[in-house]
C-alpha cells in the first residue's frame, strides 16, 4: 500500500481559512448563521471555521452559533452493516430555525453522508438556507448533490482511500491517499 | 453484540453502559418537536404478551414507532392462544409474516429463552418480563433513571459505581428485583435487599447483596441512593406470605416517616404499577423524590436503545 499526502497541516489551515472567508461572504456577514459539523471530523472543522469567523467577526458567537449532528439514524446502509455506534446531536442554543446551516464534514464522495444529514436536519426544524462546507470533494457522488465550500478536490479512483487526519482526533494534522 | 435480550446477566458492563448512552440520545429525540426517527423503516416488531400490561406494552410499542418501525400487538385475550394454540405454532406463525423482532411477555419464567433458542422464530427476541424471571428492559430503565437523576447532564459514559441502591417487598416474586439485581451489579452499584424472610428466596447466599430484614435500620444504616419499591404480587401469591395488607403497609412500606429518613436527593422508585396504600404510601408515590413518573418515560428512551441495537444491523440467517 502507498500513502502519499496531498495536504499538509498548513494546507488543512489555509483550506480552513479560505472556507471561513467564503462563508462570510457568501452570508454577507455572520448573521443568522449555523455551522453543524456531522461526527467525527466535520464537528472538529465546523469548530475550526468558526474559530477563525470569530476572529474577524467580532459580534459571532461561536456558543450559539455552532452544533453537531448525528447522522447515524438516517443512514440508508444501516440493515446492511453491524450496528453502528450513535453520538450525540447538539444543536445551538436557539435552535436552526428560519437561520443559514452550513453543514461541515471531511469527505465528500458518494453523497449519502449528505443525504442522511439534510434528513436529520428535517427532523430538528426548518433552515432557511442549508449549504454544504467539505474539506475534500473526492468525487463519484452516488446522488444529486454538491459541496458550496471546497478546501481541495482531489479526483480519486474508487479504489484509493483517502484519510483526513485532524490533531483533535488523530494527534496529528494531514491529508493522505492511500492506493 | 448481542442477538437477544432475555436477561441482564446478557450485557457486559460496556455494553450495558453504551446502551444507556444511546437512549440517552434517545430521550433528546423525545424531547424535540418531530419524536421520530426513520431508523428502522420496514422492520416488523411483534408484541406477543401473554399476560396483562399497560406500561411495558404501550412503551414498546412507542418506542418502535418513534423508530419507524410497523408494530403489531398481540395479547393472549382475543386471539387463537384462548382456542389453545400453543406458543411454538403462535411463533411459527409470526416467523411466516415476518417478524423482525419479537417483544414477549409470559407467566412462564424462560419462555423468552425457548423462542430466542427453539429455531421456531428468526427474529430478535426481546424478554419483556418472564413469569418471576427477569425483566431486563425494566432494570436498563431503572439504571438510566438513577443515572440521569445523579449525574444529570454529564451522565453520558459513566458507571453506576459506589452508588447505593436497595430493593424493598416482594423479591420473591419479582422479575424486576432479579433483572435490576444482576444489571445493578454488573454497572458496580452496591445492592440491599430488604424483605420479610418469606417473601426472599429460599436460598440467596448466592446473590451479590446484603440482606435486611427491618426497612427502618437500613435507611439510617445504609443511607441508600436509591429505593427501589416493589409491587407486592398478590396474583403470583398461593400461601400467605405475610399476615395482613395492613400489617406489610405499617412493616414494609414507605410512607412518610420513611421518606423523611430518605436523603433529600436520593430517589425513591417503582416499577408501577403502584398498590397505594400497601407498599407505597400516596404521600411518598407523589413526594419530589419518586421518580415514578421519569421511569416511564427513560423507559421509552431505552427500549428505542434496546430495538435499535438488535434491529438496525445485519442478522444472520443461523441464528440458534
Amino acid at each position: 500500500m502507498v500513502a502519499r499526502t496531498v495536504l499538509t497541516s498548513d494546507d488543512i489551515d489555509r483550506a480552513v481559512t479560505r472556507i471561513a472567508h467564503e462563508i462570510i461572504e457568501a452570508n454577507h456577514g455572520t448573521e443568522n448563521l449555523v455551522l453543524l459539523g456531522i461526527p467525527t471530523r466535520g464537528v472538529v472543522l465546523a469548530s475550526r471555521i468558526a474559530e477563525v469567523i470569530a476572529r474577524n467577526q467580532p459580534d459571532f458567537s461561536p456558543s450559539n452559533s455552532i452544533g453537531r449532528l448525528d447522522i447515524t439514524m438516517y443512514r440508508d446502509d444501516l440493515a446492511a452493516n453491524p450496528t453502528r455506534a450513535v453520538t450525540e446531536t447538539i444543536e445551538p442554543d436557539q435552535g436552526i430555525d428560519g437561520r443559514v446551516v452550513v453543514l461541515v464534514d471531511d469527505v465528500l464522495y458518494s453523497g449519502r453522508t449528505i443525504r442522511a444529514a439534510l434528513d436529520a436536519l428535517s427532523d430538528l426544524g426548518r433552515p432557511k438556507v442549508v449549504r454544504l462546507a467539505v474539506l475534500v470533494d473526492r468525487g463519484h457522488r452516488e446522488l444529486p448533490i454538491r459541496a458550496d465550500f471546497v478546501g481541495k478536490n482531489l479526483p480519486t479512483s474508487r479504489e484509493e482511500r483517502i484519510q483526513v487526519k485532524l490533531v483533535e482526533v488523530d494527534g496529528e494534522n494531514g491529508v493522505v491517499i492511500e492506493s | 453484540m448481542i442477538k437477544h435480550l432475555l436477561s441482564s446477566a446478557d450485557l457486559s458492563r460496556d455494553a450495558a453502559i453504551n446502551l444507556l448512552d444511546i437512549a440517552e440520545t434517545m430521550a433528546g429525540v423525545n424531547d424535540r418537536e418531530i419524536k421520530k426517527l426513520p431508523t428502522l423503516r420496514g422492520k416488523t416488531v411483534v408484541n406477543l404478551f401473554f399476560e396483562d400490561s399497560t406500561r411495558t406494552r404501550i412503551s414498546f410499542e412507542l418506542a418502535a414507532k418513534r423508530l419507524s418501525a410497523d408494530v403489531i400487538n398481540f395479547s393472549a385475550k382475543g386471539s387463537s392462544v384462548s382456542k389453545g394454540e400453543s406458543l411454538k405454532d403462535t411463533a411459527q406463525t409470526l416467523e411466516a409474516m415476518g417478524a423482525d423482532g419479537v417483544v414477549i411477555r409470559h407467566p412462564a419464567s424462560g419462555a423468552a429463552y425457548t423462542l430466542a433458542h427453539s429455531g421456531w422464530i428468526n427474529g430478535a427476541i426481546v424478554n419483556a418480563g418472564d413469569g418471576t424471571h427477569e425483566h431486563p428492559t425494566q432494570a436498563l430503565l431503572d439504571a438510566f433513571t438513577i443515572r440521569r437523576r445523579l449525574h444529570g447532564l454529564s451522565a453520558t459514559g459513566k458507571s453506576l459505581d459506589g452508588i447505593k441502591v436497595a430493593i424493598v417487598g416482594d423479591v420473591l416474586h419479582s422479575r424486576v428485583a432479579r433483572s435490576n439485581l444482576l444489571l445493578l451489579n454488573t454497572l458496580g452499584a452496591e445492592v440491599h435487599l430488604v424483605a420479610p424472610p418469606t417473601l426472599l428466596p429460599a436460598d440467596a447466599s448466592g446473590w451479590n447483596a446484603q440482606i435486611h430484614y427491618n426497612l427502618d435500620e437500613m435507611l439510617q444504616q445504609v443511607k441508600p441512593d436509591a429505593v427501589m419499591m416493589l409491587r407486592v404480587q398478590l396474583e403470583r401469591m398461593n400461601a400467605a406470605y405475610f399476615p395482613s395488607e395492613r400489617e406489610y403497609a405499617r412493616v414494609w412500606g414507605f410512607n412518610a416517616d420513611r421518606l423523611a429518613l430518605l436523603g433529600a436527593k436520593s430517589l425513591l422508585m417503582h416499577p408501577g404499577p403502584m398498590n397505594r396504600g400497601l407498599e407505597i404510601s400516596a404521600a411518598a408515590a407523589d413526594s419530589p423524590n419518586s421518580t415514578v413518573l421519569e421511569q416511564v418515560s427513560n423507559g421509552v428512551s431505552i427500549r428505542m436503545a434496546v430495538l435499535y441495537n438488535l434491529l438496525s444491523g445485519e442478522r444472520s440467517i443461523d441464528n440458534v
